[in-house]
């Protein structure tokens, strides 16, 4: 029992954070939303520069060969920035799927491109009709009933959505699924959905981690430099408590995030609840974070002008992305309501 | 990281389950807030101490075992699975025990750590007073250095099983002319003492767990202070530590109350679904108890590894607390009109013991540091935000 990051994990870890918070500056993120694509050709050089795109493909695609549990620190550094490149869908999502869905030549067409950072993959479930960032990928993994196909951007279209999130690009993807794109049906098809869903949920929930990080430090921050009655707000107990709520919220979501991460790593019968409670507490603490956030900072925080709405909106959009609310309530419903529960003390490992 | 437990974890696990069912009494023993029931429990505290369960986490010279954080977790995991007694030395082994093995002499472990082992001596705490609460520092009972003693007068309150316990270990202020944390000491007392008269005071139900202790010129050895003189701030902060920490209240006591709200839920879905809310509330529970171990386990690995445990444990006790007072209300609701009967009353049915968890569970939130002064803590330490 070690339920410990590595120390190499953890030094990756902070090399991609100062990359990022470097890079994906507020202001980088402001300049990207008045642009066609939103998505910048440049950074996504620079984050395959850093290993980034290959990180889970396989040595033999040209990759890094780690796995989820590398991936998931990152993941939530990639929240922190509020990165808007489709890294987690191309990295932690997509390429994975295309490992395992038992079609060599495509994985072999696919994954070298991935790894290079000359190929993006985006993904859409039947749980969110809408694909995001379908128009910068190159591939794109549909769900179809209970079969799973890819097919390249050419041959589909595309109708934007325009959402929330500045950031986020969602599209309505009109295609006609055939047996040419299908690339996994039946018990292969739904085990892949299933890991798909839970792929993209535990990226969600890590993102929600770093958002609430990033939250708490601008509001934090705030109460400092904003004085009223002659003091800095930060010094009244009721601001302070406040973002003291967050800061529970966040310290409890963690440890079932790495938990969810280390069990899509394994492959665990149990991902699915572990994930699912992940999606749910690290959720929440995002939308604490986004609410109690824009309180301390008073009609600051209701404004365009300041950059907590970068953060906020994506936690916003994230807690229904990857399988609403409902679906992953009654998905820990399923496991903990079952007459053969295992439950209570000693059960957790 | 590597989330599956060593062989020789479980076979740990497998001595403990396999002693533990062999000894926790069929029946439950009476609480340990009458007089026959502290006798049983301080009974059981020997017999767990006979089989060496008592303290695990002890040196073994000590009667311990030596046990790492992991090992405890599984322990505490069991003694809760088994429906064992509650433990009527906790201040003791859980607060003071670490404590003393911190700042004790050689003298002082060899002389109080065995008989707090086998419950022979039973601590209780004297920190609060009349008007130092949540403001711990605004203590004034006074210990005068006189010769070889220290002569204590003052009054101590809130003092849980003092009405029982042997002995009590607080603070007191040794320097008059000190304010707030400066100038106090940490003196352990025995209750026998001439000059002291302890004073029941009746729980919300209607038992003496607690008790104001009055100090009358009570003349206290210098050999039971604790640490320096007029550094008593310093230690009972390594005690503040322990308690809010992970050995008072392990995740164990709060997935066994889970698991027992998905039973209740289960077998009383037709008219607890008449509540839509019922259901999230129960699948939240088994949520938060789960999250509280995990990041336990995550926290005990870390201290294992030589990490130090930080302000973030601040927020440890606001998560077990609050999730401790919502799963009980949510029994209660599922319980409906037949929630407020004690398990006696002759009408009460399967009640079970969800009315007296209820009010404990209001307690928890306030006892080992309110939730207020948590917040502050937690807001002014872990987050870095400016104090007045």
């Amino acid at each position: 029992m070690d339920f410990r990051f590595s120390d190499d994990q953890r030094l990756f870890q902070r090399t991609v954070r100062e990359f990022l918070v470097a890079e994906v500056t507020p202001e980088r993120i402001r300049a990207a939303w008045q642009t066609p694509t939103g998505r910048s050709d440049e950074l996504w050089s620079q984050l395959a520069g850093l290993g980034l795109t290959g990180l889970t493909i396989a040595e033999e695609h040209g990759g890094l060969g780690m796995s989820e549990l590398d991936f998931v620190l990152l993941a939530e550094e990639m929240g922190y920035v509020a990165l808007p490149e489709p890294l987690i869908d191309t990295v932690l999502v997509g390429a994975p799927l295309l490992a395992r869905c038992g079609n060599a030549a495509l994985a072999s067409e696919w994954l070298p491109r991935v790894a290079a950072g000359d190929a993006k993959l985006a993904v859409g479930l039947a749980c969110h009709p809408l694909v995001a960032d379908a128009h910068v990928a190159d591939l794109l993994l549909l769900q179809h009933g209970d079969e799973m196909h890819a097919v390249p951007r050419a041959e589909v279209t595309l109708t934007a959505n325009e959402c929330l999130d500045p950031s986020r690009r969602l599209f309505r993807v009109d295609w006609t699924p055939s047996a040419s794109t299908c690339i996994a049906a039946g018990a292969a098809g739904r085990a892949l959905l299933g890991a798909a869903l839970d792929r993209g949920a535990l990226g969600a929930a890590a993102q929600c981690l770093g958002l609430t990080q990033r939250m708490i430090d601008l509001a934090v921050a705030y109460t400092r430099d904003r004085k009223q009655f002659g003091q800095a707000i930060g010094t009244f107990q009721a601001v302070q408590h406040l973002m003291a709520n967050v800061a529970v919220k966040l310290e409890y979501a963690k440890a079932p995030v790495h938990r969810a991460a280390h069990d899509v790593a394994h492959d665990a019968a149990r991902a699915a609840v572990s994930v699912s409670h992940a999606k749910i507490a690290a959720s929440e603490a995002a939308l604490l974070a986004a609410r109690n956030s824009i309180q301390v900072h008073g009609a600051m925080g209701y404004t365009w002008e300041v950059d907590l709405h970068i953060f906020a909106k994506r936690a916003w959009t994230l807690d229904n992305a990857w399988g609403d609310r409902a679906l992953h309530k009654l998905r820990v419903a399923d496991c903990v309501l079952a007459d053969d529960a295992a439950i209570g003390a000693g059960a957790t490992f | 990281m590597e989330l599956a437990y060593t062989d020789k974890q479980q076979a740990f696990r497998r001595e403990i389950r396999t002693w533990l069912a062999a000894n926790v009494p069929a029946e439950p023993l009476q609480s340990f807030d009458t007089a026959e029931g502290f006798r049983q429990h301080r009974a059981w505290e020997a017999k767990l101490n006979s089989g060496r369960w008592g303290m695990v986490t002890w040196p073994e010279e000590l009667g311990g075992r030596g046990c790492d954080l992991i090992e405890w977790q599984i322990f505490e995991e069991e003694y809760w699975r088994a429906g064992a007694p509650l433990r009527v030395n906790q201040n003791g082994i859980f607060l003071l025990g670490p404590t003393l093995m911190e700042y004790g002499t050689a003298e002082q472990k060899r002389r109080f750590l065995p008989k707090m082992a086998t419950g022979e001596e039973v601590w209780c705490q004297g920190w609060s007073e009349p008007g130092a609460g949540s403001d711990m520092a605004a203590i004034r009972s006074r210990a005068e250095r006189q010769g070889d003693h220290y002569v204590i007068n003052g009054q101590k309150t809130w003092s849980t099983r003092a009405v029982w316990a042997d002995w009590c270990f607080g603070m007191f202020r040794t320097d008059p002319a000190s304010e707030r944390h400066h100038g106090l000491t940490f003196i352990l007392v025995p209750l026998n003492l001439e000059g002291i008269t302890v004073r029941p005071i009746p729980q919300l139900d209607g038992l003496p767990g607690f008790a104001e202790i009055f100090f009358d010129n009570v003349k206290v050895p210098l050999d039971c202070r604790l640490g320096e003189e007029g550094k008593g701030w310093k230690v009972a902060m390594a005690t503040a530590g322990f308690e809010r920490g992970l050995m008072l209240r392990s995740p164990a006591r709060f997935q066994q109350t889970a698991a027992r709200l998905v039973q209740l839920y289960r077998a009383n879905r037709a008219s607890a679904d008449r509540d839509p809310t019922v259901r999230e509330a129960v699948l939240r529970a088994w949520m938060d108890a789960e999250a509280y171990c995990l990041t336990t386990y995550q926290t005990a690995c870390r201290l294992n590894a030589g990490g130090k445990i930080g302000e973030e444990s601040s927020t440890n006790k606001i998560f077990w607390s609050e999730l401790d007072q919502r799963m009980h209300e949510t029994a209660l609701g599922i319980l409906g009109a037949r929630a407020e009967l004690w398990p006696h009353a002759p009408d009460a049915g399967d009640v079970g013991t969800w009315l007296d968890g209820f009010l404990f569970a209001q307690s928890g939130s306030i006892y080992a540091g309110a939730n207020e002064i948590q917040r502050n803590i937690i807001a002014q330490r872990m987050l870095g935000m400016p104090r007045a």
